[in-house]
């Protein structure tokens, strides 16, 4: 896992600004920002702890916390906003038993992300599983969807 | 037998609609008939709301376009195609004969958009074959002064939200001698409820960065980032394409056209953070920090980006340079008012019929955009208003739609132009909702630097919580007006001065649904769930026990095939028996 760090900061050395690319980088090879991979962060780079937990905790797309497999985000823009995404996010919730202040299932299949915007207002409301974006959403049409990601997944 | 293409609309709404199994069809399809046609990807045209769809370019000058298209469609079509023909009941717009959303067209004006859907934003010999990077071959044999002068002389004003003269801003950063100077595009495009810039940037990222090339050169940087938002990751794709394909050509790099200018592009992704659409708070979020906002003077262009002059403009500023330098800044200033020239694009969505992007020249009043161009309501509900400039803007109703799009015009209304976005609304849309939706964006995103903004905004949220629960009382009205004016005075960046027009406009337009909702504790668009209640009109209900069986806490009562009666109060207003009664015997009130 260190050996993954260190290669992913080495490619980062001698340029200006990188924080946020080696941190994305790194959350994307390893779901989530663990307390230990940013203490490695911080002696890799010498960058102070508290300023990559400062930069970490201010920009919403870094999780501290570890996720489900798969994620889906839910547009809560304002288009999907007056198109119901309420009803989606119920429905989503009710599919995959998740309570009121859940995000991740029990299985840690699927982590739900409330986002602002997906940028396909035009189809509101509006879900993304992984790099996959549902369009023109009924809750009704919600089971469907997870049935059918599922067995992807399952079979590829 | 003419030559045809047949493009299919790829882009990520085109996608979301299911325009991978259409182009695997059609691919499929040709493999196996003899049509002899030629399969190409596009981005987006626009016509958002009738995807998937296909484009169909012949080389007798016919362009025609079929949409809602399923698998099943595209036999048929061919056939028609293959026949020299057109009609069909998929056909959505045609240059050559009457089709149903010809008007949609016909009435814009394509000057940012004049590649979006028509070429294959990856190809980048489709680009240069309509007179892409000539306009930098141009730029280059004129001075950056000249061409400083000549976009200033177009009228061209930032298209980021604030409108601010282009030209000028150009002008600032050249005047700040530097042996280093940036030129950022912002592409953060964080308005929740637009996707112009998304559109632009997935369907021609060379026109963006041409542009951006010409600015440099213009003013004399010789690095440049564009700062995109992380959910944008198909445009982040073609944007990593595309320079790396303007580097092979020589448009980009070292010693450009043979010339000793030289420029170099970056991408940086966004972590998901609004303020960082602010451009100070871009550029702290460039050089990896947390994406605060500074006070300006010092500006960008003195000192900007790791302390160096910096010019930073709007995707869609950018992606007009290239129009502007090869028609001239005459043919610019032609379209447009007196003080907004060129044209707008803006992203419909909502409860429009026509949800999609559109580009109109500026001047053209608001009731054009959505009743000709958006082609009115797509729902029964009448129009309520229009939600311009999203968190920093505001609902125009119904009273005011010959408002011209025109940055003051706008303004005067209490909304901003904003960057585009345009979320349509009807009487299903409860306004003081709508005002705690905004507020609730601004307030988890305001990054907390001022009093004002961070702790202003939660309580004005509050209050918006308690109305729309029916705990309102009248005073609430004067409390949000008094923090907004504070909020609006106090706070260091743009969120924070314009975070409370959202309830400022609804105040000033809808004042009366504020007041249903405090005094007669009543959602006039029956949103708001805890004030709604549920009733069984007893002349409609036969008794059939549908609603009772959903009821999730055994509220309804009575014996079959006589009407029931909901208990209100066990009733929790989940609105369950509503939807499972066939016989619309439920009422909310
Ligand atoms: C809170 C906030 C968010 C902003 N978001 C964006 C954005 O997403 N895209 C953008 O181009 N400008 C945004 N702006 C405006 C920029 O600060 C800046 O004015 C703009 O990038 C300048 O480009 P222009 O002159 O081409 O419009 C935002 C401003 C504020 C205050
Ligand atoms: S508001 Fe949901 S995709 Fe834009």
């Amino acid at each position: 896992m260190s050996a993954n760090l260190k290669e992913i900061v080495a490619k980062y050395h001698n340029k200006k600004g990188t924080l946020i690319p080696i941190l994305q980088e790194v959350q994307r090879a390893q779901g989530f920002l663990s307390r230990e991979t940013i203490k490695t962060i911080s002696e890799l780079t010498d960058i102070k702890v508290a300023e990559i937990y400062g930069v970490a905790t201010f920009y919403s797309m870094f999780r501290l916390k570890a996720q489900g497999k798969y994620t889906i985000r839910i547009c809560k823009g304002t288009a999907c906003h007056v198109s119901g995404a309420k009803t989606i996010l119920e429905a989503l919730k009710d599919t995959l038993n998740l309570g009121p202040d859940d995000d991740t299932t029990e299985d840690n299949l699927f982590t739900i992300l409330e986002v602002a915007c997906l940028g396909c207002c035009s189809l509101a409301p509006v879900i993304m599983i992984e790099d996959k974006t549902y369009g023109k959403l009924t809750s009704a049409k919600i089971p469907e969807i997870i049935d059918a990601f599922k067995k992807e997944v399952n079979h590829g | 037998m003419a030559k045809v293409q047949i493009k299919v609309g790829m882009a990520s709404c085109g996608l979301a609609a299911g325009a991978q199994v259409i182009y695997d069809e059609v691919k499929r399809i040709l493999a196996e008939h003899d049509y002899g046609f030629e399969l190409k990807h596009t981005a987006c045209n626009g016509m958002c709301h009738v995807e998937p769809l296909i484009e169909v370019v012949t080389d007798e000058g016919s362009d025609a376009v079929y949409g809602n298209l399923e698998s099943s469609d595209l036999l048929s079509i061919f056939d028609t195609l293959k026949a020299g023909n057109i009609e069909h009941s998929k056909l959505i717009y045609s240059n050559k004969i009457d089709a149903p959303e010809n008007y949609l067209l016909e009435s814009q004006t394509r000057i940012v958009l004049r590649n979006c859907g028509v070429i294959d934003p990856v190809l980048i010999d489709e680009y240069i074959a309509r007179e892409g990077y000539s306009a930098l071959k141009k730029a280059l044999q004129m001075s950056g002064e000249e061409i400083i002068e000549t976009i200033t002389k177009s009228g061209l004003r930032g298209r980021g939200g604030a409108g601010f003269p282009t030209g000028l801003k150009w002008k600032f950063a050249y005047n700040n001698k530097s042996d280093k100077k940036y030129v950022i595009c912002n592409a953060d495009e964080g308005d929740p409820g637009a996707f112009m810039d998304r559109s632009v940037l997935e369907g021609d990222p060379h026109g963006i960065i041409e542009g951006m090339i010409i600015g440099a050169y213009a003013i004399g940087a010789d690095e440049g980032y564009l700062y995109v938002r992380a959910e944008y990751p198909l445009a982040i794709k073609h944007l990593n394409i595309a320079i790396k394909q303007a580097e092979e050509r020589g448009f980009l790099g070292d010693n450009i056209l043979g010339t000793d200018f030289s420029f170099h592009l970056h991408i940086k992704e966004g972590a998901g953070a609004f303020v960082c659409g602010e451009e100070t708070a871009l550029m702290a979020s460039v050089e990896g920090k947390r994406g605060m906002p500074n006070l300006r003077p010092p500006f960008p262009a003195e000192s900007g980006l790791w302390q160096y002059p910096t010019n930073i403009n709007n995707v869609e500023t950018w992606a007009n340079i290239t129009w502007i330098i090869l028609n001239g800044a005459e043919e610019f200033a032609k379209l447009g008012t007196e003080k907004s020239k060129g044209t707008k694009v803006f992203a419909l969505a909502g409860k429009i019929r026509n949800s999609g992007l559109i580009e109109v020249p500026m001047g053209i009043t608001l009731q054009d955009v959505i009743y000709k161009v958006g082609g009115g309501m797509k729902t029964d509900s009448p129009f309520k208003a229009v939600q311009l400039g999203g968190p920093s803007g505001g609902c125009v109703p119904a009273s005011l739609l010959d408002t011209i799009v025109d940055y003051d015009s706008i303004s005067q209304t209490g909304a901003i132009m904003g960057s585009g976005g345009m979320v349509v609304m009807d009487y299903e849309t409860c306004m003081v909702d709508v005002a705690k939706f905004f507020l609730n964006f601004t307030q988890n995103e305001s990054c907390g630097k001022c009093t004002f903004c961070r702790i202003g905004t939660k309580r004005m949220l509050e209050i918006l919580e308690k109305i729309t629960s029916g705990q309102g009382v009248e005073e609430d009205i004067a409390i949000l007006e008094t923090l907004s004016e504070k909020i609006i005075t106090t706070s260091l960046c743009g969120l924070g001065q314009t975070a409370p027009n959202p309830v400022l406009t609804t105040l000033r337009y809808f004042r009366d649904e504020y007041e249903a909702h405090i005094i007669d504790k009543r959602c006039p668009a029956h949103v708001c769930s805890d004030l709604l209640t549920y009733h069984i009109i007893a002349d409609k209900c036969i008794g059939c026990t549908a609603c009772a069986r959903v009821c999730p806490v055994n509220c309804i009562s009575g014996e079959v095939k006589k009407p029931h009666l909901i208990n209100q109060d066990s009733c929790i207003k989940c609105g369950s028996c509503y939807k499972a009664c066939k016989f619309s015997a439920i009422e909310i009130r």
